[in-house]
């Protein structure tokens, strides 16, 4: 690791600090420096989405990020989406409609739409279609995770009235 | 003590209702650990360097450089995994598979490993070695591999199956034929003959999740082995094997399972794990990328096909014959094309019917199982088929389905004779279902097709374990590939007449539990459910002999009855009904730890049937079908928990629209793979689709007690047929060759406009 750079950022809302070399992407980085191994790897070429995490509030894919990237920045994984011990209406959503069966694919799916009800809190359901077409699930045919993310939708906007 | 596993009818309090998974919390939060999320002290990261051919002499390894740089801890070929399997071809090739001897067989095919402190060093290492090839002539196509001048393989491989036996080798591994009756007889008696000749492409399982483990092997000969995988106990003895430890030492633990399909059943990297593990003394992670998923673990077989169907104007299939041709990849494993024999016609009842089978070695990748394999390339064939005969005689192809629809006491084309299936059921449910009333537009089709699986059972050890505060704990030993911990859980809870609350369901390791086969063949709620019951039976004993202790009567006056001990009869009358719970508090003074467990060969699976509808819009401008609506009926015998029997149904369907419109391997002239990765190879995405609609039939499999089917695969095996049909209504074209990608729409709509214009002018 002769390259190595010390990288200060926030993940989840807590100042990290690790070394890594230049060449390595921000899914090694999270997983291996980090230890955040929610955060998935699928294929390493940004096309499944299961490293999805958010920089800055901006969806990205983790592998196609290098890890000194993210100096400076504020990183969002799926192990802050749960507040103070209270799942994120998406996580619960998910475990209700039987939105995972292995998983795999479920934290991405996580980050991906609740960046996309942080934009959009009344998605149609093409627009959760198309939202959600950079992560890929190989177990559900996709159904149930439309079904959770519009139910969670509903939820929130009921809980925002309030 | 043995069990009786018949149907018995009884009424469910628990089964059938949506409990939420355990596991659940732990897989939304990122908690929840796969193959790829351990990591043990002084861990090295492995990495494996691959052939670039498809087929090539590998003339000199030379991995000195690698091996002196500074960080690489072990390097190992061929040469550190002797051949120690004794005679056992199919272990021998399992081991060559895993590591090239000699000569690399796919582009892919592993040839060396490091171990290294970092990625980095390890990537460098794998640069530094240097392999000699000598190129040889290679075949990837299945046709072309049948010719007479094609490459040859294996100078050892000659045909079995065929008389008199061939005097050179051959590609061709094997000739199967089965079926009944006399088909050239009932050609003969056909009003219509249709014949037609379809092929399909290489596809994928497409797990998310890449193969991952976490091997370590001590000087003292024992090993562990965290690993994401179908079958524990399989890769327990087959790495056993085939690195000389001993089984009991080897101890290997399941991690969760990013999907598998069929795909996990297999070793591909293991034993180069605990092989370099054993040579560096420190654990080694070896972490498939996805590009070496693509090329070097087991997609299903590309496929050849020829059917033949006769039949009467009344829609009496008379003959029918099939001829199946399948590349199983480099080497011998499973008799893939005579899955497909079983499997074609298995949803008719066609009195006079042949189906033979060519299993066919080829330079790609080592074939495994892929969710129902071989089954849906058949049904493509014979579905497809089969409306072209509606469509000859001018028959309703649903009705010409149910004219001949396979029934109880029918004979299945491997010879048994059917029990209660629910094939004519489901397509009844076809028929009344709304979907078939929606209206079509132009340029939109609809297709109707059916599918059948075996689905397995096999050997099965469950253990359950009653805690003092009256909380169970149950070990089963097949994975959860997609919620099984939930059902197991709810079934535990119904035998006991307690909470599903109070169980608490762990996949156990291969120390902690006996032989469990792969979870493979739909046969995980099937055959833990089974030794689930059977568990609980056995601990209910136990319970009534506490009780019996308890309340000082004899145990055959107690009874057993939602969660509670009661003795029955009169003179009991003042005596109270004792709970789980208070048996369970007072049991280190009755006489120990309850428990029960449960040891089986799981028999009598089910046989999976299903019907899908489809309506799809054929764009003819640029060959894109869009699915429009989607419905897959299917019997599960007994839907335990229907969120995840729907989930089966849907995702298998998904699966089967990816392999019918896009999915595919492509292999370039030099016999390498062109699209090993997702950008390339697309599976189905959620803007690809509309929701899929489900309907659950329940006809009890008379083998179990709750009358459970396995549900897993059956639903990948109609979805190519039908959208075939589809867009044969949609376009009056009807394509033979899967996937039916844009490409291939428009070539075939191009050829069908030039052949009107011909017609027309000629």
């Amino acid at each position: 690791m002769s390259d190595a750079v010390l990288v200060t950022t926030k993940v989840n809302g807590d100042v990290v600090e690790y070394a890594c070399p230049t060449d390595e992407v921000l899914l090694d980085s999270l997983r291996d420096r980090v230890g955040l191994t929610g955060v998935k790897e699928g294929c390493g070429t940004g096309d499944c989405g299961a490293c999805s995490v958010t920089i800055d509030g901006q969806l990205v894919c983790a592998c196609l990020v290098l890890g000194v990237e993210a100096d400076g920045r504020e990183i969002g994984t799926v192990e802050g989406m749960a507040e103070e011990g209270e799942l994120h209406p998406l996580q619960q959503k998910f475990i209700e409609h039987a939105a995972l069966q292995c998983g795999i694919c479920t934290p991405g799916f996580l980050v991906a739409a609740k960046a996309l009800l942080d934009k959009n809190p009344k998605p149609s359901e093409n627009e959760i279609r198309y939202a959600l077409a950079g992560n890929l699930c190989r177990c559900t045919g996709y159904d149930k995770i439309i079904r959770a993310v519009q139910d969670a939708a509903k939820d929130m906007r009921k809980s925002r009235k309030r | 003590m043995a069990h009786d596993n018949s149907y018995t009818g009884q009424k469910f309090e628990v089964v059938g209702n949506r409990f939420l998974r355990p596991d659940g919390v732990d897989k939304v939060t990122g908690r929840a650990r796969y193959g790829a999320d351990a990591n043990a002290p002084g861990q090295l990261v492995g990495l494996v360097l691959r052939s670039p051919h498809a087929h090539a002499i590998i003339k000199k390894i030379d991995t000195s450089r690698a091996e002196k740089m500074p960080g690489v801890k072990a390097v190992i070929t061929s040469e550190d995994l002797p051949d120690l399997t004794g005679g056992d071809a199919g272990m021998a090739q399992t081991l060559e598979n895993c590591m090239a001897r000699g000569r690399a067989m796919y582009d892919g095919h592993a040839v060396a490993a490091v171990a290294a402190v970092d990625r980095q060093t390890a990537k460098k290492a794998l640069q530094a070695i240097k392999v000699t090839y000598k190129k040889l002539p290679h075949v990837t196509d299945v046709d072309e591999a049948m010719k007479p001048n094609a490459p040859v393989l294996h100078p050892w491989l000659f045909t079995a199956g065929v008389d008199p036996k061939p005097e050179k080798p051959s590609n061709v591994i094997s000739r199967t034929q089965m079926g009944h009756g006399d088909p050239e007889a009932g050609f003969a008696e056909a009003d219509v003959i249709v014949e037609k000749s379809y092929k399909t492409e290489q596809t994928h399982q497409g797990y998310i999740e890449p193969h991952a483990c976490l091997a370590s092997v001590t000087p003292d000969g024992q090993a562990e082995l965290w690993v994401t995988t179908q079958g524990p106990f399989t890769y327990r003895s087959v790495c056993a094997t085939l690195l000389g430890l001993d089984i009991a030492k080897l101890k290997v633990t399941s991690s969760e399972i990013g999907g598998g399909f069929g795909g996990k059943t297999h070793v591909w990297v293991e034993p180069l794990a605990l092989a370099l593990s054993r040579k560096a003394n420190r654990p080694v992670k070896l972490v498939m990328t996805r590009d070496e998923v693509f090329r070097a673990t087991g997609p299903t077989a590309s496929t050849s096909i020829d059917v033949k169907i006769g039949a009467k104007k009344n829609g009496t299939i008379t003959g029918a014959t099939l001829e199946l041709r399948y590349q199983g990849g480099a080497f011998v494993g499973m008799p893939w094309a005579q899955l497909a024999c079983m499997t074609g016609f298995a949803c008719y009842d066609i009195k006079n019917q042949r189906s033979v089978g060519w299993d066919v070695v080829v330079n790609r990748p080592k074939v495994a199982a892929y969710r129902a394999p071989s089954a849906p390339m058949a049904a493509y064939a014979v579905e497809s088929t089969l409306d072209m005969v509606a469509e000859e005689i001018g028959m309703d192809p649903v009705n010409l389905r149910l004219k001949n629809v396979a029934k109880e006491g029918a004979q299945a084309p491997y010879g048994p004779i059917y029990g209660p299936i629910g094939i004519e059921a489901a397509l009844k449910a076809v028929k009344k279902h709304p979907h078939m009333k929606a209206k079509l537009k132009k340029g939109q089709g609809r297709g109707v097709a059916c599918g059948f699986w075996f689905n397995i059972g096999g050997q099965t050890c469950v253990d359950l374990n009653i805690g003092t505060d009256g909380t169970v704990n149950l070990a089963v030993g097949t994975v959860d590939v997609g919620g099984a911990r939930a059902s197991m859980g709810m079934i535990a809870a119904e035998e006991l007449g307690i909470s599903y609350d109070d169980i608490k369901v762990v996949v156990a390791d291969t120390a902690s539990l006996g032989h469990n086969d792969t979870t493979e063949g739909s046969r995980g709620t099937f055959s833990s459910g089974m030794a689930t019951i059977f568990a609980a039976r056995d601990a209910i004993n136990v319970l009534k002999e506490r009780a019996a202790k308890m309340l000082d009567v004899p145990v055959e006056d107690i009874a057993w009855e939602k969660g509670e001990a009661k003795a029955v009869g009169k003179r009991y009358s003042n005596l109270p009904k004792l709970s789980l719970k208070e048996i369970a508090r007072k049991s280190p003074n009755t006489g120990g730890p309850i428990a029960g467990h449960n040891e089986v060969v799981a028999d009598g699976a089910g046989m999976g049937f299903a019907a899908h509808i489809v309506d799809v819009e054929v764009d003819e401008e640029t060959g894109l079908s869009k699915i429009l609506r989607y419905t897959v009926v299917q019997d599960a015998g007994k839907a335990i928990h229907p969120d995840y029997v729907e989930g089966q149904m849907q995702g298998a369907a998904v699966q089967g629209i990816g392999w019918a419109l896009n999915e595919e391997y492509v292999y370039g002239k030099d016999g390498r793979l062109e699209n090993p990765g997702f950008l390339d190879y697309r599976i189905p995405v959620a803007s690809d689709l509309p929701f899929i609609d489900t309907k659950i039939l329940e006809i009890p499999n008379p083998n179990h007690p709750y009358g459970i089917r396995g549900v897993g695969e059956t639903s990948i095996v109609p979805p190519l047929g039908a959208i075939g049909n589809a867009i044969a209504n949609a376009t009056g074209v009807r394509m033979t060759h899967a996937p039916m990608s844009p490409v291939r729409v428009l070539d075939a709509l191009d050829e069908a406009a030039g052949m009107d214009q011909k017609v027309s002018a000629g």
